[in-house]
């Protein structure tokens, strides 16, 4: 009896042991590696990515229109509890200010913060990871050019078990692959432009695709339409299955207007996205148009819009 | 019997209520869809997809002023879900702001009406009021798959 609480001892001390060395944040690149690989940013370019990736539909200060000053503290409500997307503004002590590139590059594309801890995926670095190391360059260097703003947003405010942090870590050992796009040599330099968009900083997966009970995307229903996070309806299917009647122009002038094809206008979230894709160039619109329209139909045909 | 007679009126003016509800969301809908069809020709003629028109133009204008006029009725109390509706709750918790942007909606497009004269005035007018379509929808519809 004595033996058998010693081995039940022994194993709760080796599982909580090995619970806490596969949950160790891992960061992509040492300082020196990030050096070594990205060239220094350009501001102007990495315009152009803070509205593909759209950081101010989250991190903007609420109740204020400009989506340039971005001090956090939205709340995201969502089935784990509520997020609050944090100051990323240039603010050195409350933003991101202090923060050096390779801080910048391990967040986007680890999800680990400068201080070696998880970030939740309500930020979608499970997208960001796919992004070029160049492209994030250029976005630190632009985000380093606004304001800043002073205050930090609350703690999130989770249920159990999701509230532990740490447990991040397992569940990027399940879901989170950490890589970036295979180049497809069949395909064409639009195609790619649109994958990149969409399957990168676009990040449209993180609403329009289906989640299982962890949290994670399905692959099996990559685009096919998902419950939006916030309750608020459903983001739509972006697959042929539904979209097959849209031209590619239909969907041009969607991502920038708003005005769908029958007159309506994209509403709710995607309201504040169609604002951002339409600062990025025509040709950037029409990649994302020309790669939806090559997906595979799959999922269910939802109503007509 | 008394008693019964009155259950009935009761069950019925329940189910009535229910109905009208209904009622008044497929009404909102059909208008919001009609309006959809206006806007998307105005929209058209805007960017020169479709040739202008000045008849048609202004008969669309005409159904989003209609349009703008009759809306705000269209949202009673007993009407926040069911029949398919798209419309959020936050309506209800902001109906002055929701009820004022129909105001506005529908000053913008009298502003449209009354400047458009031919194609040259109808573009510098139009972009006003397309602006309003966004606003709404940004706080106040669901996406719809």
């Amino acid at each position: 009896m004595k033996w058998l609480s010693i081995i039940l001892a022994i194993c709760i001390v080796a599982g909580a042991a090995l619970a806490w060395g596969l949950s160790a944040p891992q960061a992509r690149y040492s300082p020196e590696q990030w050096q070594a690989l990205a060239k220094p940013g350009n501001a102007a370019a990495g315009r152009r990515m803070f509205f593909a990736g759209g950081c101010d539909s989250c991190h903007a200060t609420p109740g204020q229109p400009d989506p340039l000053r971005l001090g956090g503290g939205l709340e995201l409500k969502t089935p784990f509890g509520a997020f609050y997307p944090p100051n990323i503004s240039s603010d050195a002590v409350d933003g991101i200010g202090a923060w050096s590139p390779v801080d910048f590059a391990n967040a986007l594309l680890s999800g680990v913060s400068p201080r070696a801890q998880h970030y939740y995926p309500a930020f979608p670095y499970t997208s960001y990871q796919r992004m070029e190391p160049g492209d994030i360059a250029d976005l630190f260097a632009f985000l380093r050019t606004l304001p800043a703003v002073q205050g930090v947003a609350p703690a999130h405010r989770l249920s159990f078990p999701f509230s532990i942090r740490r447990a991040v870590g397992l569940w990027k050992r399940l879901y989170f692959d950490n890589s970036g796009l295979s180049p497809d040599p069949h395909q064409s330099a639009q195609w790619t432009l649109g994958r990149y968009l969409v399957e990168g900083p676009g990040h449209c997966g993180e609403c329009h695709t289906p989640r299982g009970a962890l949290g994670a995307m399905q692959p099996a229903l990559h685009l096919a339409g998902a419950p939006a996070p916030d309750g608020k309806g459903k983001s739509p299917n972006l697959t042929p299955t539904v979209l097959a009647d849209w031209s590619a122009a239909d969907i041009v002038e969607a991502l920038t207007s708003g005005f769908t094809p029958v007159g309506d206008v994209l509403g709710s979230g995607m309201t504040g996205v169609v604002r951002n894709l339409a600062q990025l160039p025509q040709s950037d619109r029409e990649a994302i148009a020309a790669y939806l329209k090559s997906l595979p139909p799959i999922g269910e045909a939802a109503q007509k819009r | 019997m008394k008693r019964l007679a009155l259950v009935a009126m009761v069950m019925a003016c329940g189910i009535g209520g229910g109905l009208a509800a209904v009622d008044v969301i497929a009404q909102r809908r059909a208008l919001m869809k009609e309006d959809g069809a206006a806007a998307k020709k105005l929209f058209d003629m805007n960017k020169g997809a479709i040739p202008f028109d000045l008849a048609t133009a202004q008969a669309s204008l005409s159904k989003l002023a209609g349009a703008a006029a009759g809306s705000p009725a269209l949202f009673p109390d007993d009407s926040k879900t069911g029949g398919g509706t798209a419309a959020l709750p936050a309506i209800w918790e902001n109906k002055a702001d929701f009820n004022a942007r129909f105001e506005k909606f529908g000053k913008d497009v009298a502003a449209a009406i009354a400047a458009t004269k031919d194609e040259a005035s109808f573009k510098a007018a139009a972009p006003a009021v397309f602006q309003n379509c966004g606003g709404c929808h940004e706080l106040y519809k669901a996406k719809s798959g």
